[in-house]
């Protein structure tokens, strides 16, 4: 803790982020580049969230056209860079995804999936049955074919937060909890109280990830995010066995929301360090930390299935983490018309890593009154409007 | 890499695993048991007889082909070994237990080695899984159901890294026991015997009568500790018993017990040659210029025990911090876990020697019969009362011994910055300070984040000491600025930081294969699982 802040009172200047997990280094990273001083803040070390229990892919391949797809494609260009700007630890590695079909139905499911990505600016090549060993040697046989797509990448999150967060500048003051959202006259931010003391700033920027909602109920606003478990099967380091990010994607029709889908396996794929990663699964079971066999059990199935070579080889972890997930996907980014000076970045559910920099980017834009690099609209805090409970009236997963 | 093109360069290299995973036909489970204890050592033995002499079905799994666990090992039959009593002065008194372990109706489930172990959902039933076979490598799936657990897989060893630790020849202190136990092999002929704890001298005592040299004992500690509490030291006779044992048998052997110094430095190429041992200050620092060389071919080191609590911590089940600062499992006065039907025996509640593990596992093995039998009375029999305050003596006892062996926060000044901490991942002790430092890494958890230490094969069971100590220095230490250097600021600042307690929901290596073949559980109750998405 600072010297100047044994309890008391203490200026943060321009902006206070709460949260130091992916999402609030990017937001502190891009602010302080946009001339802000930055101060963060987090209850747990740097990264201690979901960030520190996430996998790290940056895809473009699993997102249908729409919102979250041009969030994917700026913030994809933007690890392109920070690769550049920031030490290679970040472990940024353009692999590429490759997305395989078990049949020809689904070679053609993916084909037509990939035509309205192609139009949304996605690269994809198509990879017939028979040249996919070439890109994955240890594939199973008799797939029915795949796509190819450059775009994906990956980072190791953790090192990516805890980078960023140190190239900002950013003062990181972690073991510190935001316990009240400080507000003026007129009901704008003036800063936060934390446990060692106020905090003063105009501006706040709620990047709690799966904590969100806590912190918008701080001040006053709802924000319905909720926590989606997910478990990664970390295996013994190996050779290169596994060169993209690979998965099994069939496409599905849900007739309950008229939307297509996509009903996708485990991403199995080789890190820098050697292990094989495999996830994740997704249950809504609140914050419950508990090993699920059936889950291991279900990611091992799928991870075996695309690679034979896999079942002789041992798993030697797992851990588990809990997704931010708001009722529609879409995080909620962007100022909060109910709380001025309230900004939130959060509720990016599986896709918080890959999303990271756009995010900050936007979060910047808005902060100094420049034009967002995509449309902020989808991403509105306030969509899910003032009513406590009535959370999931889209009634989607 | 940045910008690298996503089609790799290397050519694809077959990849083939050492030993192949056989897909086994589905396993049965068994009828549940009224009790599954998981391991065989004194606490584990103790606790099936019991509670199979009180009338319960009793299973108990172990890794190993033979019951004893840590302590009694002794040689396979096939080695054809005349005298295993020979390293144990209290053989006949495990040879007593083994006899009643084996005419009792207690099922041994050998080559079992526990992964995980699930609590009931509506039914009541534990199930234990575990993988079968002489290394777990390859094995087939197993699983056992019971009503309730008791779980006493004793400890692993606690390192402390130095120049040379990784050195052949540099070997821990049990293993080296174990090794001798097991194989009736000494590991060198002249082996220095370093670290901290009451071990140290019945493995140097082992060692010595076995035939090999043993040119120092050297204990960081001072043994001061013990005299400060003379009322739990009388309460521990047998111990000091046995220590008046183990250094009579050192002084037979003219072997010195250096107190308050360290093994600094393990030297040699192909394998150690020799060791620096210097003095330390009452912080465990070393003192300059008290460094002296002593030739060896072997090292056997270690700092005490750590309680091997991850089938319980996965469970939720509670911990308390030990005087030594490892985490044991917090149970009740009859031994039960935080977590209902769940009991723990032995190590897993804190290091204090084969008596106090083979005391409580009867007193564990007592409160299962009373509680699946409904026989209170049981737990406040004579017998039970007895057995309670025998523990309670031990565990005192054992807490002073903890608490004077405490390693001092001063040790890491032995450590520098290029020596590897985490020898799987071969992470440095400078990149994890660099991660305690500029990174604003707290605890083990984020520096294990940050720099992969704790990551490898052994799960930081080796380094998990070292990497705690470090990362809390982080947090004192340098790395503070704000603005350009953008350091990240103290978390709990003060004092020593607590390692965080053990998670390792796998608690031995699984092959997927194995994994893949288990029963779908799709029809029980459970969360529900929406299946694997592409985010990761
Ligand atoms: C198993 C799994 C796999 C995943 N795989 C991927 C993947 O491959 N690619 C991808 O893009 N995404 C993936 N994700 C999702 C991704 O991890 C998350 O979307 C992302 O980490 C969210 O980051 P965040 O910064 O918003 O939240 P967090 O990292 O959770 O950070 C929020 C921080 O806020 C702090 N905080 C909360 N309340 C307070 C308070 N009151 N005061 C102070 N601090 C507070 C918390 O301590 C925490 O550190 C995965 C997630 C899981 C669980
Ligand atoms: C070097 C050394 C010297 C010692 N000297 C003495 C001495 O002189 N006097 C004394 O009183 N005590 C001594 N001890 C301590 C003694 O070993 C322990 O107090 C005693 O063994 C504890 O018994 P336990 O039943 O709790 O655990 P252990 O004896 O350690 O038994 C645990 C068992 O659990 C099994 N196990 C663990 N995990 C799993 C898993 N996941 N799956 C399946 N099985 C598993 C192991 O294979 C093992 O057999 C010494 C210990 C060491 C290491």
């Amino acid at each position: 803790m600072p010297l100047s802040n044994s309890p008391g009172v203490s200026d943060a200047r321009d902006l206070i982020v709460v949260g130091a997990g992916v999402v609030g280094a990017a937001c502190a990273y891009y602010a302080a580049r946009s001339g802000l001083t930055v101060t963060v803040l987090d209850r747990g070390p740097v990264a201690g969230g979901t960030t520190g229990a996430g996998e790290g892919n940056l895809l473009v391949s699993d997102k249908e056209p729409g919102p979250e797809l041009e969030l994917a494609l700026l913030s994809s260009r933007l690890w392109q860079e920070l690769a550049e700007e920031l030490p290679a630890g970040i472990e940024y590695e353009a692999k590429g995804g490759l997305v395989v079909a078990s049949d020809a139905a689904g070679t053609a499911a993916l084909r037509k999936f990939a035509a309205a990505q192609a139009e949304a600016g996605v690269t994809a090549e198509e990879v017939p049955a028979d040249r996919l060993h070439d890109l994955e040697p240890h594939l199973a046989p008799g797939l029915g074919g795949g796509f190819h797509y450059p775009q994906d990448a990956q980072v190791q999150p953790a090192l990516a937060a805890a980078h960023l967060l140190r190239a900002s500048g950013a003062r990181v003051r972690t073991g510190e909890e935001v316990t009240a959202v400080l507000t003026g006259a007129h009901g704008e931010v003036r800063g936060v109280r934390t446990t060692a003391g106020d905090l003063h700033a105009p501006h706040v920027v709620n990047a709690a990830g799966t904590w969100g909602g806590d912190v918008a109920r701080l001040a006053g606003a709802h924000l319905p995010v909720l926590p989606r478990r997910g478990f990664v099967l970390v295996t013994e380091p190996l050779p290169r066995v596994v060169r993209h990010k690979v998965y099994a994607a069939d496409y599905v029709a849900d007739v309950a929301s008229g939307s297509a889908a996509l009903q996708t396996s485990a991403v199995v794929e080789g890190t820098p360090a050697g292990p094989v990663l495999i996830g994740a699964s997704r249950e809504r079971v609140g914050f419950d930390r508990t090993l699920s066999v059936e889950v291991l059990r279900r990611l091992a199935a799928q991870a075996t299935e695309l690679f034979p070579v896999l079942a002789k080889v041992r798993a030697i972890r797992t851990y588990a983490g809990f997704r931010p997930y708001l009722p529609d996907h879409l995080p909620a980014i962007g100022p909060d018309p109910r709380v001025p000076g309230l900004l939130h970045a959060c509720g990016h559910e599986g896709a918080g890593i890959g999303l990271a920099p756009a995010t900050g980017a936007l979060i910047a834009a808005a902060l100094t009154g420049r034009q967002p690099p995509v449309p902020l609209a989808p991403f509105r805090p306030d969509r899910f409007g003032p009513d406590r409970f009535g959370s999931d009236r889209f009634g989607s997963a | 890499m940045p910008g690298s093109p996503s089609e790799p360069h290397e050519p694809s290299e077959p990849y083939e695993p050492s030993e192949p995973y056989e897909s086994a036909a589905p396993y049965e489970p068994s009828e549940p048991y009224d009790l599954a204890v998981i391991g065989a050592g004194p606490a584990g033995l103790a606790g099936a007889v019991t509670a199979c002499e009180l009338g319960l079905s009793v299973a108990v799994l172990d890794a190993a082909p033979q019951t004893g666990g840590q302590y009694f090992r002794h040689p396979a039959p096939g080695l054809g070994a005349a005298r295993p009593q020979a390293l144990h002065h209290d053989w006949s008194e495990f040879t007593a237990l083994r006899g009643r372990f084996e005419a009792s109706g207690v099922t041994h489930l050998p080559h079992h080695h526990v992964w995980t172990v699930r609590p009931p959902d509506g039914d009541g039933i534990w199930t234990v899984h575990a993988l079968t076979g002489p290394d777990a490598h390859g094995g087939t799936p197993a699983r056992v159901r019971a009503r309730t657990i008791l779980l006493a897989t004793g400890a692993y060893e606690r390192q402390l890294p130095f120049p040379g630790w990784t050195l052949p020849g540099v070997i821990g202190a049990g293993g080296a026991q174990a090794m001798l136990k097991s194989g009736l092999v000494l590991p060198g002929r002249r082996i220095v015997v370093a670290g901290s704890g009451p071990l140290l001298l019945a493995v140097a005592s082992s060692l010595a009568a076995a035939g090999a040299r043993v040119p120092a004992v050297v204990e960081a500690s001072g043994y001061l500790g013990y005299a400060r509490r003379p009322y739990a030291l009388a309460a521990g006779p047998h111990k000091l018993l046995e220590a008046a044992v183990h250094g009579s048998a050192l002084l037979r052997h003219r072997t010195p017990l250096r107190t308050r110094s360290a093994v600094t430095e393990a030297h040699g190429t192909d394998r150690v040659e020799a060791v620096t041992v210097s003095r330390l200050d009452r912080a465990w620092r070393p003192v300059p210029g008290t460094g002296r060389r002593i030739a060896c071919d072997a090292l056997a080191v270690g700092h005490g025990l750590v309680p091997q609590t991850e089938l319980a911590t996965g469970l939720g089940c509670a911990t308390r911090r030990t005087p030594d600062g490892t985490h044991a499992l917090a149970l009740d006065a009859l031994q039960e876990s935080s977590v209902p039907g769940l009991w723990a025996a032995g190590e897993t509640g804190g290091t204090g020697g084969w008596d106090l593990a083979r005391t409580e596992g009867e007193l564990a093995g007592i409160a299962v019969a009373a509680r699946l039998r409904g026989l209170p009375a049981l737990t406040r029999s004579r017998r039970a009362r007895a057995l309670a305050r025998r523990r309670d003596r031990l565990r005192a006892f054992a807490d002073v011994m903890a608490a004077a062996h405490a390693p001092g926060p001063g040790w890491t000044a032995w450590l520098p910055d290029d020596t590897d901490v985490c020898r799987c991942e071969e992470v440095t002790a400078g990149s994890i300070r660099g991660a305690a430092g500029a990174l604003g890494a707290r605890d083990a958890r984020t520096v294990k984040l940050l720099t992969r230490a704790g990551m490898g094969w052994c799960q930081g069971r080796m380094c998990g000491a070292a990497v705690a100590c470090l990362a809390a220095e982080g947090g004192r230490g340098g790395g503070r600025g704000d603005g350009a250097g953008g350091g990240a600021e103290g978390g709990t600042a003060q004092g020593t930081v607590p390692p965080s307690a053990e998670r390792r929901p796998l608690a031995v290596p699984v092959p997927l294969g194995a994994l893949a073949d288990l029963p779908e559980e799709s029809g029980r109750p459970g969360p529900p699982t929406d299946g694997p998405t592409a985010d990761g």
